[in-house]
């Protein structure tokens, strides 16, 4: 184990919307060099709000109330906006979620992949066409001139995630930050794409914060795994550890939640209650723990 | 953990084959081709006019008034819309009217075009206190009734060419800034500029570089729709006698002339409505055929 790239220490954040009901409860994480760290949990667990976090693009409804994002010896949280937007792009990178909207339909694909290579890495407009040629190559498209000169609308969604894959690659970040890159895709695609993340990842050393909800995904995909529930982290370790031999009651029930093939299916079950009333009860009284170290 | 080797990875099928460029498309949309046709032999016309014109618009011969348009009779050859009272060529007329209705048409409605879409992009964009005043200032504006305003505008500023765009700017800059202003804020949603920002785009880059390019379809639709608007606008404003002097022939004004002699002459009326009709019809059909052509998602 090296030094970690990413540190998240106690994160802690409310939505404002909602009465200002926590999101994220003092979450620690870290990323290691060259590792792929997942990041699971149910919808409304805090996924996305600290993948967000890490990007600066918080919705405004959810304020950051405390903790620190730490990257190479600096805190994201405390960067101003212009001395954010040097790291990202350079150091840090995003896989989005749905390749059908985060592609502008407007413009050709060569033109939005050469956007960051120039500006990031000050590339003239020629190298940085040859750099999307070849890195589109490197994501298995087999005519890459034609994608470069298409829309995004002529792509399939598999062509469309590959080409998100080779500009977030592209930029030669120390971090990727993937959100739920294969959820909008089907199942024979999101394996290639899988492989294609773990080749490029492990070819250029890269980190990557994989955020999932999937748990078959993050076991053939990623080294460590941090589980959360509703903002707080309940369990981490190694993939293995944690997929095979989970310690905390809410890992269990994750898991059990899969779908089996090898087996009729019985239903899905859902969480036992006396697991969720125990979850609460544990977060609530972490809540009260954390107010009375406040007051004290 | 299982390893994965990048040559294991297949590669994903190509779909068809390079659909239309931009240009191929517009050329195969009739309504583009017939209304922008028309529109360009217009522009022709006016610009030529004093070599395409067979008479001298102004020139008066009251001995040869109201001659009846070619192939009725009494008509006169050279006069193939036939004269109005004074003795005055109506198509020579008509032709000139032309220059007028679009010098109007392309500096008034480009003029509200700019400013309108400056302001909504701004707004859409930066929302806050900046959406709240330019939309506030919108809906007073718009509380005002058009054609009142401008007739108001021009007996403020004088007659002319001059008065009558300024006319037209200050009224109709609200219908641009509306339509920019919503379609912005929902493009300032959409996930690729959440990425543009997630790669450290500054501000204005992703402004003009992202949001624009998805604006711009709706906006040339609504330029082009806007010109015909601009177009009636001044007809109203010289025909109520409040645009440009009375020496220089617009529809407007030709309509006001042929409506006193209607009875007697109905093509002095006729010729120059039918201009109008015909160029108002024209943009709001080349609107129609660009906003569908230059759709990026209906590209297909």
């Amino acid at each position: 184990m090296t030094t970690p790239r990413l540190t998240i220490e106690t994160l802690s954040a409310i939505s404002l919307r909602d009465g200002n009901k926590p999101v994220l409860r003092r979450v620690s994480l870290a990323v290691d060099t060259g590792e792929v760290h997942g990041l699971v949990g149910e919808s409304g667990a805090g996924k996305s709000t600290i993948a967000k976090a890490i990007l600066g693009i918080i919705p405004s409804q959810v304020k950051i109330k405390g903790g620190r994002i730490d990257f190479e010896g600096t805190d994201l949280l405390s960067l101003s906006a212009s001395g954010l937007r040097a790291v990202l792009g350079r150091d840090i990178a995003l896989i989005p979620q749905d390749p059908s909207t985060a592609l502008n339909p407007a413009r050709r694909i060569d033109v939005q992949m050469t956007d960051g290579l120039r500006l990031k890495r000050g590339l003239s407009a020629k190298e940085a066409r040859v750099r999307a040629h070849a890195l589109l190559e490197e994501v298995q498209i087999r005519d890459p001139e034609r994608v470069l000169n298409s829309y995004p609308h002529q792509l399939s969604g598999g062509m469309r995630q590959r080409v998100l894959i080779a500009a977030a690659f592209g930029l030669e970040p120390k971090l990727v930050i993937a959100d739920e890159p294969t959820t909008a895709l089907d199942v024979t695609v999101q394996k290639q794409i899988l492989r294609l993340i773990r080749a490029l990842q492990e070819r250029h050393g890269t980190s990557v914060l994989f955020v999932s909800h999937d748990l078959g995904v993050v076991a053939k995909i990623c080294d460590r795994v941090t589980v959360l529930y509703m903002g707080k982290v309940v369990e981490q370790g190694t993939t293995t550890d944690v997929l095979t031999t989970p310690r905390h009651a809410y890992t269990k029930a994750l898991l059990a939640a899969n779908p089996r093939y090898d087996r009729p299916d019985t239903g899905l079950e859902p969480t036992p209650p006396e697991v969720i009333s125990a979850l609460r009860a544990e977060i609530s009284a972490f809540d009260v723990s954390l107010l009375e170290s406040r007051d004290g | 953990m299982e390893h994965w080797s990048p040559t294991s990875i297949s590669a994903a099928p190509d779909t068809g084959p390079a659909p239309p460029s931009i240009a191929v498309r517009l050329a195969r949309d009739p309504k583009v081709v017939f209304a922008g046709g028309f529109i360009l032999l217009l522009i022709v016309l006016a610009i030529f006019a004093s070599l395409i014109a067979p008479q001298d618009p102004l020139a008066q011969n009251l001995l040869a008034g109201t001659l009846p348009p070619a192939g009725f009779p009494d008509a006169e050859p050279g006069f193939l819309l036939g004269t109005d009272g004074l003795g005055r060529d109506v198509l020579s007329r008509v032709i000139f009217g032309a220059r007028i209705s679009l010098t109007v048409a392309f500096v008034a409605a480009g003029l509200a075009c700019l400013i309108g879409s400056l302001l909504g992009l701004l707004a859409g964009f930066l929302g806050g206190w900046v959406e709240v005043v330019i939309s506030r200032l919108v809906d007073v504006w718009m509380a005002f009734p058009p054609v009142l305003l401008s007739i108001l505008l021009v007996a403020v500023l004088g007659t002319g060419l001059h008065s009558v765009i300024a006319a037209i700017v200050v009224i109709d800059w609200t219908r641009f800034c509306r339509v920019v202003r919503t379609e912005t804020m929902g493009q300032a949603q959409m996930d690729y500029v959440v990425a543009a920002r997630t790669i450290g785009f500054a501000r204005p880059a992703i402004l003009f570089r992202e949001i624009l390019p998805n604006v711009m379809p709706v906006l040339i639709a609504l330029l082009t729709l806007e010109m015909g608007i601009a177009v009636v606008v001044e007809a109203i404003l010289s025909f109520v006698g409040l645009s440009v002097s009375s020496d220089t022939p617009t529809w407007g004004g030709m309509i006001a002339e042929g409506r006193k002699i209607v009875h007697e002459a109905w093509w002095v009326l006729a010729a120059p409505l039918a201009a109008l009709f015909a160029t108002v019809v024209a943009f709001k059909q080349l609107s129609d055929g660009l906003a569908r052509s230059l759709d990026p998602v209906l590209r297909r």
